[in-house]
């Protein structure tokens, strides 16, 4: 499989490798994908007081492009607000990362990775430091290949 | 430092070259012998007779040497040369034995078996009698990989025509009980076909006392080139098979087509050495996957995929749990092996082979067939080790799933996203 440049890269050197505290407060978590897929993204982001995103950590579990693609984003959403962050689409990253046909459900897998983070650290906001075992499961279908 | 310059301090090693990687996917195809292609190449330039041509030396000497690879194919397996068919590859043979052998005995009946983990060209065939009006019983094998003989027998019944069941198992090495399955369906009248592929050459095979109607080979598995292989077809009891390529009445009337006699001397000479040094590669190669083997488990969570004991040497078939199998195959370049990763294949779907064993499709993503030869070193098995070791180490730094497991977390307790 001849994979890009760019994906080689972040393969080889992937940007912010980590993880945050997930119980702190200023910490979003964006669990998604599923190991039966062959792809599980979790994303964290710090988000200041101003409501923008510091910094940003991710792991992932998948491919080079899986693996890049999100490695992808934390470069991506440091320095935007949450709206901003929001407005990332897959097919940027797609493109950002020449990611053929087959390998496009990477990208919208980030893309929701990063809906999920920002979504967990609103909700988190809203109640107030409840307790969590910060793992925000994002509820959207993710296997766009046949199950047979 | 970060914790991943800590774990990969060198990716590359010294002198690896990912242009020209160490080979350990020998159950994909294998190069050609030295020794085949010296006594392939004067059937390309010098006797290039059509082994049909009856009123000519040219014609002559190709024949000749065309039924001498017939005798040195034959002698491998104990078969009489009379029962050898060329054909242009084990797909070739499947399809043959198959649909040859259910469309001339339709009379007798309509059911055919055949096992989960077979290789796709008996199963898209079998799909495709099915689609004829065939009907088709696929079974399951069990985590080792094996069928259950006593599920096996319970699925023939008096329109049972055939049972298609392979020798050696392509993606984990498996082999399976020919000789039990082959007593079962000789006392109901049942044919027997088995793709022998992985197997002619790598463990012993006596047709004389199998009880095996049709048995299909290839050359490419066995250090002889692609395109060509054969088919057994029994003559104690007479098998009948309808050919399925007319146009000459080639191979007694079984497979039409000019005989490509460079290659077919390539296949006896294949099985000729394979004959003569089987006993001899089997025990290195043996050894060396043994090291592989011992090297690889000192890594966590590593699971071994089919039998321990009824699996031909050249072949190991591990899950690295916790790490995706293309991120794995993209971080050791420089040695060559298959994964049954859904991204690695075109369908998107992880391998079919190891979740018919019961393997979960974490497992069976994280898979990697690692295939040993005839020319394999211990030194490109301890690079091996040494390579996959690393990238692994790396990955599951990388990997969530890891993390998870690391803290404790049961991962089969979480809800993941739906698909």
């Amino acid at each position: 499989m001849a994979y890009s440049d760019k994906v080689i890269d972040h393969y080889e050197n992937p940007r912010n490798v980590g993880a945050f505290e997930p119980d702190a407060a200023d910490v979003g978590t964006g669990m998604v994908g599923a190991p039966a897929c062959g792809d599980v993204m979790r994303l964290q982001i710090r988000v200041n007081s101003e409501g923008v995103i510091e910094d940003a950590k991710f792991k992932t579990y998948g491919c080079g492009s899986a693996i890049a693609s999100s490695s992808l984003v934390t470069e991506w959403v440091r320095g935007r607000t949450l709206d901003e962050a929001l407005a990332i689409r897959n097919t940027q990253i797609a493109e950002e990362l020449a990611l053929p046909p087959v390998k496009i459900h990477c990208s919208i897998l980030a893309e929701d990775a990063i809906k999920a983070a920002v979504a967990d650290f609103r909700s988190r906001r809203a109640t107030r430091g409840a307790a969590g075992d910060g793992l925000q499961l994002a509820a959207q279908p993710v296997c766009t290949s046949n199950p047979n | 430092m970060s914790d991943l310059q800590r774990v990969s301090p060198g990716l590359r090693p010294r002198g690896a070259n990912p242009a020209n990687p160490v080979y350990l996917d020998h159950a994909a195809t294998t190069p050609v012998d030295p020794r085949v292609v010296r006594r392939m190449l004067p059937y390309l330039t010098e006797i290039y007779g059509n082994p049909a041509s009856r009123s000519h030396a040219y014609g002559w000497v190709a024949e000749e040497a065309v039924e001498l690879a017939r005798e040195q194919v034959s002698s491998l397996v104990n078969a009489d040369p009379r029962e050898i068919v060329w054909t242009s590859g084990a797909t070739e043979s499947n399809n043959l034995a198959l649909k040859g052998a259910a469309h001339f005995h339709r009379a007798k009946g309509n059911h055919l078996v055949t096992l989960a983990s077979e290789h796709k060209s008996v199963l898209d065939t079998m799909r495709e009698l099915e689609r004829e009006g065939f009907e088709v019983t696929v079974l399951p094998v069990q985590e080792s990989g094996l069928v259950d003989l006593a599920v096996f027998e319970a699925a023939l019944k008096p329109g049972t025509v055939m049972a298609s069941v392979m020798f050696v198992n392509n993606e984990t090495g498996v082999i399976q009980d020919i000789a039990a399955i082959g007593a079962l369906c000789r006392t109901r009248g049942i044919l027997l076909h088995v793709d022998a592929a992985q197997a002619a050459g790598k463990v012993p095979i006596d047709l004389a006392t199998l009880p095996v109607d049709l048995m299909s080979f290839s050359a490419h598995k066995i250090y002889g080139p692609k395109g060509v292989g054969a088919l057994y077809v029994g003559r104690r009891p007479r098998v009948r098979i309808a050919s399925q390529m007319h146009g000459g009445g080639h191979e007694r009337g079984m497979r039409s087509g000019t005989l490509p006699t460079h290659q077919i001397v390539g296949m006896g000479e294949a099985f000729w050495l394979a004959r003569e040094n089987m006993a001899s590669d089997n025990a290195r190669i043996r050894g060396l996957r043994d090291r592989l083997w011992s090297g690889l488990q000192k890594i966590d969570a590593v699971m071994l995929n089919g039998d321990a004991e009824r699996r031909a040497p050249h072949y190991l078939n591990a899950s690295f749990n916790y790490v995706e199998g293309e991120s794995l195959l993209m971080g050791i370049k420089e040695v060559a092996v298959s994964s049954g990763s859904a991204c690695t294949s075109a369908s998107l779907e992880p391998s079919y082979v190891l979740r018919a064993m019961g393997r979960n499709d974490e497992l069976a993503h994280s898979s990697i067939r690692f295939s040993i030869g005839r020319f394999t070193t211990a030194d490109e098995i301890d690079f091996t080790i040494d390579l996959i070791t690393r990238v692994v180490s790396r990955l599951r730094t990388m990997s969530p799933l890891w993390d998870m497991v690391q803290a404790g977390v049961d991962l089969q307790t979480i809800q993941w996203a739906e698909h």
